[in-house]
């Protein structure tokens, strides 16, 4: 696995970490059945993080992120977003989904609208903007990830790096303040994970705040300012990523770094 | 060690397939020529198919189209040398009884005193036309169309019916005043709660108000109404297509509710929707028809008229919507998970993410089942016979049971499938044509 991800400098004038909090995960818990999948979970997330979470599969990383935007349900502890607290309200479940973009490692774009018409659909129907404007909004952040001339194609004619860039492009267009990434590059061919990557750091140097679940080290080292390591439901370990990388303090950390960096 | 090494120093340009591939020598060496044994079963089948061909043409071209009866036809076949059981058809019943097949006993100026009224059901079925045109080739039609299709189930049973303009106009009304009330209730109140009080509101207004104020507005005005037409002179063709195109327009927006119902979190929704589906599947239709021409009777007070096709309307549309439920549930069954979560991610709510996200690739991939379902629904009306209807099966055997055409069968039905192929066939090639117009994975 390649360790830089680009190989341009990245400007890093805007990538201050305020001490606003975005994010507050307090002693939250959660169970597929019997199964405990996440277990006291503790994480504050402050505005303008850049988070990588790492981790074996099935160590509850996805499921972590899902949860912040409520696509899963924890049965304990607090989850609060930008001061809301995530509970079975949905008017609150609505009002934190739409602050909160989210990128699928499937890109789930909606294959029965076009580009455009993907971006413009929240934005038009959940923050009631005219149409006039949200189409303009689309058509600069479509810019933004380098396939404007797409616009009025489906989602189904474009390669998968561009059907990620348009997912972030969709996310982009709702203003949200904050960003979850799940495995974005996943599902892509080497040749396009560049592209995907490239429009991420982008999103991080303008100071987005951003969680991502990824296995892209080389990302993690460059631009987050934290990374997470989890297994089993747990935080395991959690540093800035130099240390993090250099020098891991515990065993089951230093197993995956040498499984996953080793060849 | 050189062995494996190769360099391309020049790219192959494109070359044309070889000419026994393509053209109508590579189609027929492909599809009906293929080897030994495909060879000999497509001379087989060709032969059949020539000789049934010839066996139905032979029948069929038969010069009786002017026969007043079954004899006379049997004489004409006779002069020509024709003799025997498939002697030729008799197209005389057609040319005599094509009338009555089609419109059944509806008022057709044969008898003293009553008009031809013959216009209005053809009136009502090409006025159809222009109220499909919006739903069925939305892009190619007038936008503001949508009007007449949002006014004709209003139009269509009052030219059929007859009787004042007002009562419909008073249906209607029960319509707007159910979606003012629900605009206003809905400022004021929650959106469920302004829902439930704006239907209470519609369904007070037609018991209560409307049928008085459509009366004493037609003794007003007696000049704006229609001949009225009772429901047993419905007959033939007409009926079929009266009945089908109730219970499809039904039947899909009832089946959509059911569908998200039936998946739905509320255990008593849940239930319900089960419940009905599962009865309404479990039950043949013949019963539900018995039901409601002989058992609904018993329930309702003594002294209600209930219209027979009104009752037939209702069991053959809860049947389709049943069925139409289930075919729509399978296409929500076949959509990724990940459309739901997207939806969800962007913060649009539970019916914004139906109507715009599910529902509209729910349908598409429904389209073959939910076209299936119209079509055996518009084939099924014909079993209203057993109830007494005269649909065109049943009128065959009243057809039968005039002296002159005792004996006829072939020729009626053959008319009769005919009608009822080239609907059912429209409807299968729009559901193709709509298929290929919605697919957007490649162009």
């Amino acid at each position: 696995m390649s360790d830089l991800a680009v190989d341009r400098s990245i400007d890093r004038s805007k990538m201050t970490v305020s001490d606003e909090v975005a994010i507050e995960i307090s002693n939250m818990n959660k169970w597929y059945g019997a199964f405990h999948v996440l277990r006291d979970i503790n994480l504050t997330v402050n505005q303008g993080e850049r988070i990588v979470i790492a981790g074996p599969s099935g160590s509850g990383k996805s499921t972590l992120i899902r949860c912040i935007n409520r696509l899963e349900e924890h049965q304990a502890g607090r989850i609060i977003v930008d001061g809301t607290e995530l509970t079975s309200d949905l008017k609150n479940i609505d009002k934190i989904r739409s602050e909160v973009g989210m990128c699928f490692q499937h890109f789930n774009l909606f294959p029965h609208l076009t580009i455009l018409e993907n971006c413009t659909l929240a934005p038009i129907w959940v923050r009631k903007t005219p149409r006039k404007e949200a189409i303009e909004t689309a058509m600069h952040f479509l810019e933004k990830v380098k396939i404007p001339d797409q616009a009025n194609k489906y989602p189904g004619q474009l390669s998968g790096g561009q059907q990620q860039r348009v997912a972030i492009a969709r996310s982009l267009c709702m203003k949200p303040r904050i960003m979850l990434f799940d495995e974005p590059t996943s599902a892509l061919d080497p040749e396009m994970i560049k592209e995907v990557l490239d429009t991420m750091i982008e999103l991080a140097e303008e100071g987005m705040t951003m969680l991502c679940v990824t296995h892209e080290m080389g990302f993690a080292r460059q631009v987050a300012n934290r990374v997470i390591f989890m297994d089993q439901g747990q935080i395991v370990e959690q540093n800035e990523p130099e240390e993090f990388f250099n020098n891991p303090k515990s065993e089951r950390t230093k197993l995956f770094l040498s499984q996953i960096l080793g060849h | 060690m050189s062995d494996v090494s190769f360099v391309r120093t020049e790219m192959l340009p494109q070359q044309s397939p070889p000419a026994s591939s393509v053209g109508f020598v590579g189609w027929m060496r492909e599809n009906l020529f293929s080897g030994v044994a495909n060879s000999i079963l497509t001379v087989v089948s060709g032969v059949f198919i020539i000789y049934t061909l010839w066996f139905i043409i032979g029948w069929a071209w038969s010069p009786t189209w002017n026969a007043q009866s079954l004899n006379e036809c049997r004489a004409i076949l006779h002069d020509l040398g024709r003799e025997g059981h498939w002697a030729g058809a008799c197209w005389g019943v057609i040319n005599d009884r094509w009338e009555q097949l089609l419109f059944g006993f509806y008022p057709n100026g044969t008898e003293a005193g009553v008009a031809d009224m013959r216009w209005r059901p053809i009136l009502a079925f090409v006025l159809l036309g222009f109220a499909l045109a919006p739903v069925l080739y939305a892009e190619k039609v007038p936008a503001k169309m949508i009007y007449l299709t949002m006014a004709y189930p209003f139009i269509m049973p009052w030219l059929l019916w007859g009787g004042s303009i007002w009562g419909p106009i008073m249906v209607a009304a029960g319509f707007v005043i159910g979606y003012i009330g629900y605009r206003v209730l809905s400022q004021l109140a929650g959106s469920l709660i302004a829902l439930i009080l704006s239907v209470v509101l519609a369904v007070a207004w037609w018991l209560f108000a409307a049928g008085g104020i459509a009366g004493m507005l037609a003794d007003l005005t007696p000049a704006l109404g229609l001949e009225p037409v009772e429901s047993r002179k419905f007959g033939g063709f007409m009926l079929s297509i009266t009945i089908g195109v109730v219970a499809i327009g039904l039947s899909l927006p009832i089946g959509i509710v059911l569908a998200l119902g039936r998946q739905s979190d509320l255990l008593i929704v849940k239930s319900l929707c089960v419940g009905f589906i599962e009865f309404i599947r479990g039950v043949p239709l013949i019963t539900l028809l018995f039901v409601a021409s002989t058992l609904l009777n018993i329930f309702m007070p003594p002294g209600t008229d209930f219209d027979i096709i009104m009752r037939v309307f209702i069991m053959v549309t809860l049947f389709a919507s049943a069925y139409m439920a289930e075919v729509i549930r399978g296409g929500l069954a076949a959509l990724p998970k990940g459309q739901y979560e997207g939806a969800d991610s962007l913060g649009l709510n539970y019916w914004q993410a139906q109507r715009l996200i599910i529902m509209p690739q729910a349908l598409k991939i429904s389209i073959p089942g939910i076209v299936s379902t119209f079509i055996g629904v518009f084939k099924d009306t014909t079993l209203v016979s057993v109830i007494g209807l005269f649909d065109p099966l049943n009128l065959t055997n009243a057809i039968r049971a005039d002296s002159d055409w005792n004996g006829i069968v072939w020729e009626l039905y053959g008319f009769i499938a005919l009608l009822f192929f080239v609907f059912c066939y429209g409807m299968s090639r729009y559901s193709m044509y709509l298929e290929r117009k919605l697919r957007t994975d490649h162009h």
